[in-house]
Order: C-alpha cells, then sequence, then structure tokens
C-alpha cells in the first residue's frame, strides 16, 4: 500500500527524478514531452486552486501507477502481457507486449506508458542503468512497478536471513527521495504499519472509487484553514 | 411478337384483371424490366450482348487502364515505404501521444470495416427478400465486401507497436504454452472479422463458379487453366445448379447475422472500455446503422464509377441507383436517430467529461469536424435525397455518396480519437496531428481499395452473369404465367390467384 499525503506535497518533482534513474526510464526529449511523450511513471499532476494574486494555490497530485485490485488495464489486453500477480501488482510483461495500446486507453489515471521510439541513454547515462531492471525496447508498454525490484531484494534478504519483513523495509525510489516525505509505503494488509495507519485517517481517499478499480494508493486530502 | 409473349399464356385478355399495358406499366413500377425478354431468339440474343460487354471489357486492355494501374500503385507503394520507415524508426513516426493512443490507423479501421458491411450485407437481404433488380449489382456488392476486410484487417496490425509480433494473437499452440486473452474486445474483434472475411469470401466465390466457368470456355493458355481450376470442374448440370442455390440458400441466411456480429463486435472495442465518448450501450447498434451508413454510400460510389469505367450502363441502371439512394436516405434518418439518442442521454447526464467533451465537439478545436460531419451525413442527404431528379443524376449522386464517407470518416475520428483527448483527470487531456506515415499509409488504402477493383474487372465478371440471365428468364415465365415470383408485387399475380 503506498500513502500519499498531499498536505506535504512540494511538488518538487524529486520522486519523478528518482523513478527515472531507478527504474531505467529513458528520457523522451523536449519536443517529444510536448507531444505528450513523456515517460513518467510517476506524474505530479498540479491542479490550481487559485490563481488569483496573491492568494495563488495550487495542488500537487503525484501520480503513479495505482496497482488496483480490479484493474481496468487488465482484462483488455489479448495477449496477456498486463497481469495480476499474487501479491496484488499489476504486472506488465514487457517481452510479451505486442503494443496495441488498449491497456493505457481503459485506464482511466492515464498513467500507461508507451514506448513510441526505442529509449535512447547518451553517455554517460548508460552508466548509471540500474542493472536490477529491464530497459524495454521500442512499440511497448511499460508503468510504475511499486519498485519490485526493491520489494522482491528485501524479501529475499528477510527470507535468507530467516526473519519476517520489517515495516518500512521496502521503500520504493519514490518514497526514498522524496524530501517531505509525503510518500510513504508499506504492508497494508498489517494493521500496525505506519500505512495502514496513515490509511485510516479521516482525509483519506482513493482515486475515482465510484469507478471499484480498488487501488491500493491512498491519498491523504489537502487541507487548509480556508478550505478545511 | 412481344405482345403475343405477353398475352398468349393467359389465353386472352380478361376485363377482371388489369389490361397488358397496365401490367407492363406496373411491372415497371416495380423494377422488372419489361421491354427485354420477350423470345427465345430475343433471349439468346440478350444473353450474346451481355457476354460479349462482360466479358471482352475483362481481356482489352486500354491506355487508361495502364495509367490508372500505375498510378494507383504508386499511390499504394508509398504507403507501403511509410510503413517500412514506420517499422524501422518505431511507431513514433506517428502523432500519436499519451492520451491519444490510437489515431488515424484505428479510425480507417473502424471505417473499412463498416464499409464491408453493407456489400454482402445488401446482396443478402436483397437476395433474402428475392428482389428481382439485385441480379446485376450482387457480384460488386459483394467484392466491395471482401476488398474492405482486406483492407480495413490491416490496420490493427499497421497500429501495433511491434508489428512483427501480430501472431501473437493468434490462438496457435506454441511452446510458451501461451494463449491469448478472450476476455480482450481485440480477441472477439480478429475472430469476428476472420469469420467474416471467410464467410463474405465465400459469399462472393460461390456465385462466381458458373461465370468462371463461362470465362474458362472463353479464354485459352495460362488462363484458361487457372480458371478450369477455379470453376471447381462446372458442367452446368443440373445436379450442380441444383446444389449452387441450396448453398446460397442457406449461406444467404448465415451471413446476414454474421455481418451484424461484426460491427456490434467492433464497437465493443470501445463499448466495453471506462473512457468517456466510448463507454456506451448504444454502440452495438449505432455502429451497425453506421456502417450500413457508409457501405450503402460506398457501394452508391463503386456503381456509378463501375458503370461508367466498364460501359455497363445497360446493366447497372440509373434505376439502381435511385434504389439505392432511398435506401440510403432512409439508413441516414436511422444514423441520425442513433446520434442524436446518444448525444443526448450525455448531455442530459451533465457528466463533466462527457460535457468537457462535447464542447471540444461543438465549438472547441473540433467543431469544423463536427459540423462538417452534421452537414453531410445529414443535412446533406435529407435536403436531396427526397428528390428523384437528384437520385437519377450520376453526378450529384457519386458527389453525396462521397460526402457521406467523408462525414462517416469523420464521425469514426470524431469517436476513435477525440474521446480519449478528454478524461477525469484535466491535467492528461491533449490533443492529436497526425504524423505523414500515417497520411500515406491511410491514402494508400483508398487507392488499394481502388486498385483491386481495378483488378478485379480484368480477370473476373464484374456482373453475375448467370443470374441476370435467370432473371430474364424468370420475368419472362411470369409474365406467361409459368411460375409466380414469391415477393411482395401484388399486380403479378391475378386476383384471387395463386399466392
Amino acid at each position: 500500500m503506498l500513502v500519499v499525503d498531499l498536505n506535504l506535497c512540494t511538488g518538487c518533482q524529486a520522486c519523478v527524478a528518482a523513478c527515472f534513474a531507478e527504474n531505467n526510464i529513458g528520457v523522451a526529449g523536449e519536443d517529444q514531452v510536448a507531444m505528450g511523450r513523456g515517460r513518467h511513471w510517476i506524474k505530479v499532476e498540479r491542479y490550481w486552486r487559485s490563481t488569483e494574486y496573491p492568494d495563488v494555490r495550487a495542488v500537487y497530485l503525484p501520480l503513479p501507477c495505482q496497482q488496483c485490485g480490479n484493474a481496468p488495464c487488465e482484462p483488455v489486453c489479448p495477449v496477456f502481457a498486463s497481469v495480476h500477480s499474487k501479491d496484488g501488482l499489476n504486472s506488465q510483461v514487457y517481452n510479451r507486449c505486442i503494443g496495441t495500446r488498449y491497456c493505457a486507453q481503459n485506464c482511466p489515471y492515464k498513467v500507461r506508458v508507451f514506448n513510441y521510439f526505442a529509449p535512447r541513454f547518451d553517455p554517460p547515462l548508460e552508466q548509471q542503468l540500474n542493472p536490477d531492471v529491464t530497459v524495454r525496447s521500442v512499440g511497448i508498454m511499460e508503468k510504475c512497478t511499486f519498485c519490485v525490484q526493491r520489494i522482491r531484494r528485501a524479501r529475499e534478504e528477510a527470507k535468507v536471513e530467516g526473519r519476517e519483513l520489517v515495516d518500512g523495509e521496502i521503500v520504493p525510489a519514490c518514497a526514498q527521495t522524496c524530501p517531505p516525505g509525503a510518500i510513504v509505503f508499506g504492508d497494508g494488509e498489517d494493521p500496525r504499519s505506519q500505512v495502514a495507519r496513515l490509511a485510516r485517517s479521516e482525509r483519506g481517499f482513493r482515486l475515482f472509487e465510484s469507478l471499484n478499480t480498488k487501488p491500493p494508493v491512498v491519498y491523504l486530502k489537502k487541507g487548509d484553514t480556508k478550505n478545511g | 411478337m412481344a405482345d403475343d409473349a405477353r398475352s398468349g399464356a393467359r389465353g386472352g385478355h380478361d376485363p377482371g384483371s388489369p389490361s397488358p399495358e397496365e401490367t407492363a406499366r406496373r411491372l415497371e413500377a416495380a423494377g422488372v424490366r419489361t421491354t427485354p425478354a420477350a423470345t427465345e431468339a430475343e433471349l439468346a440474343r440478350l444473353d450474346r450482348a451481355l457476354d460479349d460487354q462482360v466479358f471482352r471489357s475483362m481481356s482489352a486492355i486500354s491506355l487508361r487502364f495502364v495509367l490508372v494501374v500505375l498510378f494507383l500503385g504508386g499511390v499504394v507503394t508509398l504507403g507501403a515505404f511509410a510503413f517500412g520507415w514506420q517499422i524501422y524508426r518505431g511507431i513514433g513516426v506517428t502523432g500519436l501521444n499519451r492520451p491519444v493512443f490510437w489515431g488515424f490507423y484505428i479510425t480507417s479501421f473502424v471505417f473499412w470495416i463498416g464499409i464491408s458491411h453493407s456489400g454482402t450485407l445488401v446482396s443478402a437481404i436483397l437476395r433474402v427478400l428475392k428482389v428481382e433488380w439485385r441480379r446485376p449489382l450482387t457480384r460488386a456488392a459483394e467484392a466491395m465486401t471482401v476488398f474492405a476486410l482486406m483492407i480495413g484487417g490491416l490496420f490493427p496490425i499497421i497500429h501495433l507497436g511491434r508489428n512483427w509480433r501480430f501472431y501473437w494473437m493468434i490462438p496457435i499452440p506454441n511452446d510458451r504454452g501461451l494463449w491469448p486473452n478472450f476476455r480482450s474486445a481485440l480477441m472477439w474483434d480478429l475472430l469476428a472479422i476472420l469469420t467474416y472475411i471467410t464467410a463474405s469470401s465465400l459469399f462472393l466465390y460461390f456465385p462466381l463458379v458458373p461465370d468462371l466457368a463461362a470465362a474458362r470456355d472463353r479464354s485459352r493458355g495460362i488462363r484458361h487453366k487457372v480458371y478450369a481450376v477455379l470453376s471447381l470442374g462446372w458442367r452446368g448440370t443440373q445436379q450442380q445448379w441444383h446444389r449452387l442455390h441450396l448453398g446460397m440458400r442457406i449461406f444467404t441466411v448465415i451471413v446476414i447475422p454474421i455481418a451484424v456480429s461484426v460491427h456490434s463486435i467492433v464497437s465493443w472495442d470501445f463499448g466495453m472500455t471506462l473512457v468517456e465518448g466510448w463507454r456506451s450501450t448504444i454502440f452495438a447498434p449505432y455502429f451497425v446503422i453506421g456502417a450500413i451508413y457508409s457501405g450503402v454510400a460506398a457501394l452508391i460510389s463503386v456503381l456509378i464509377v463501375l458503370r461508367k469505367a466498364t460501359h455497363l450502363e445497360d446493366y447497372l441502371t440509373v434505376r439502381h441507383i435511385d434504389r439505392m439512394g432511398k435506401v440510403l436516405l432512409a439508413v441516414a434518418v436511422i444514423w441520425f436517430y442513433f446520434f442524436w439518442s446518444g448525444y443526448l442521454t450525455d448531455w442530459y447526464g451533465g457528466n463533466a467529461v462527457a460535457r468537457a467533451l462535447q464542447d471540444l465537439h461543438t465549438v472547441g478545436a473540433m467543431a469544423p469536424l463536427f459540423w462538417a460531419m452534421i452537414v453531410v451525413n445529414m443535412a446533406v442527404p435529407f435536403l436531396f435525397l427526397w428528390w428523384r431528379r437528384v437520385r437519377t443524376n450520376m453526378a450529384a449522386m457519386l458527389a453525396i455518396s462521397l460526402l457521406v464517407n467523408v462525414g462517416m470518416w469523420i464521425e469514426r475520428f470524431l469517436i476513435v480519437v477525440t474521446s480519449p483527448m478528454r478524461n477525469s483527470l484535466s491535467f492528461d487531456w491533449g490533443g492529436y496531428r497526425p504524423g505523414w506515415p500515417e497520411i500515406a499509409i491511410v491514402s494508400a488504402t483508398f487507392a488499394a481499395f481502388a486498385l483491386l477493383y481495378v483488378i478485379f474487372s480484368k480477370l473476373l465478371p464484374l456482373i453475375s452473369t448467370w443470374e441476370v440471365k435467370e432473371g430474364w428468364r424468370i420475368d419472362r415465365w411470369q409474365r406467361e404465367g409459368v411460375v409466380e415470383l414469391e415477393t411482395d408485387v401484388p399486380t403479378l399475380s391475378e386476383p384471387g390467384g395463386a399466392r
């Protein structure tokens, strides 16, 4: 489960940068981003509450894949490239994807990213590629994995050491980097975990609950003195 | 002579039944040819004229034909080059982005599947209803379905990010034990289109067999050999005719629900999703009627061009266009009814995204396209097709039918491409501008459609000669009182006569 406190988010985009570095996401370039082809696995969406000077206020909505429990992207894929993992992630099987882009069309959060061109890593960028993560090819869909490589590694280490996972042991790149600590990751099934406690907050909500997508990402509503 | 044949068998004029002149006039109105088909000698002469006309145009190759083939072939080659470029560089050479993941290709896919709809369907419905005037135009209509499907079926493959892996959608056993996902509407689509192209190819082929045999008997050399194989040893025996008629009778009934199901399933690619502007319960019948609409218009365009280009004006007559024009008008009204029902419901519901989408259509960036669609798909047919003078004017009908298809292409564009431009997160709103490969490939498919007809006209009879001849004989026997047609043309039976 991922909890995002909108009160704490400053919209600094550090999570986006961390995600690009951790997950070998190709940089699309300025003109491609202007076309809407940025490969951001996590987007920081900015919505204006007020643009009247001096009372200028914005809300920042960090939006990774919601890893829906009842995911609209999964049934529409004709080749089972978008599948549900045992631990509840929406996995994207890169090798299986043929690029119909149907999953992205049906995603209400628009968090799926398509490789319109093969990703390029100009020197010395190729030196910092993460060996735990595949570099994806042209013509396939990719998306946030909740840093599945970190989840697997932590679990294996715990297993080797013969112990249970500790709350806070798994930290995705976005949560690790977030300066104000607005993003928290943990086991939502464990009622004593930090995420479970945060998610019980009165401010907690999930995006588009009416669609019954059952996302495990809980947002804590932005509250201020004027708008409650 | 002619009068003898008409009245002779009935043993003179009975004051209780209509006069021969009256009968002739009403037959004319009912669409039965009245002038020819009087005697065996005249029938034989008509047969010869038809055969000469149809089979001669298959062998003669004019300079104009070569130029047309070169031009169309050139456009198709450009499209093939664009496709190669897209594979080489990546699908990014298109204008697609996030959130508009589907563009010109899927628009054209829906468009061509729509065009494919009316050929087989019109032919099958006219056959089931035993409408006599269908005879000269069924071949061209059935061919249209096959050609449009061959083209439309390519678009989902062209559209893929990794086109070279398209066969992973085909349910064939493989070493990885992977199976396609039959919960996906795209898989239903694949199966529906494969079913439809199989059925419509057979539907074109069955009635071709006697004509292929006729072509075989008129040709020599390599053509003769090819026709000999294709005509499946047709000798015209009583048993062969019986089987052909029985087969067509069964198949005609089967092919109608197949045709209806195909465009319903195409509509569910959209209707089954969560995308505002797509998610709809009305889409299946709306897409079916839209497909019939664009298909009838395309058939009118094709018939007008074919009759002119191959000098078949005596067989593909102005009356055919006139009648198809009436069909087009009726379908236009039904189409608008469906369009309006969906639009009104969305508007009244007041969903913010649906409203944003309607604003984009009516006053936003897509307004020129939207209003152009309203004008050419509703106003033009509704204002003009009521008048016989318009329906019998070939230039006007060509213009109207082409305009309707321009409008139907726009309609598909508005549904397929503009709907994802607006969604619940306004941060992710977007636009779309096609890349040159998309324009080149879509243009190439229109050229390919024309090219297929041009090639077809040199290889196979454009008119089902045996069916036309059969029609003349039925016409004659009917007037001699030998047979009664089972159509609802009450003037043909005498009062109180067998029905």
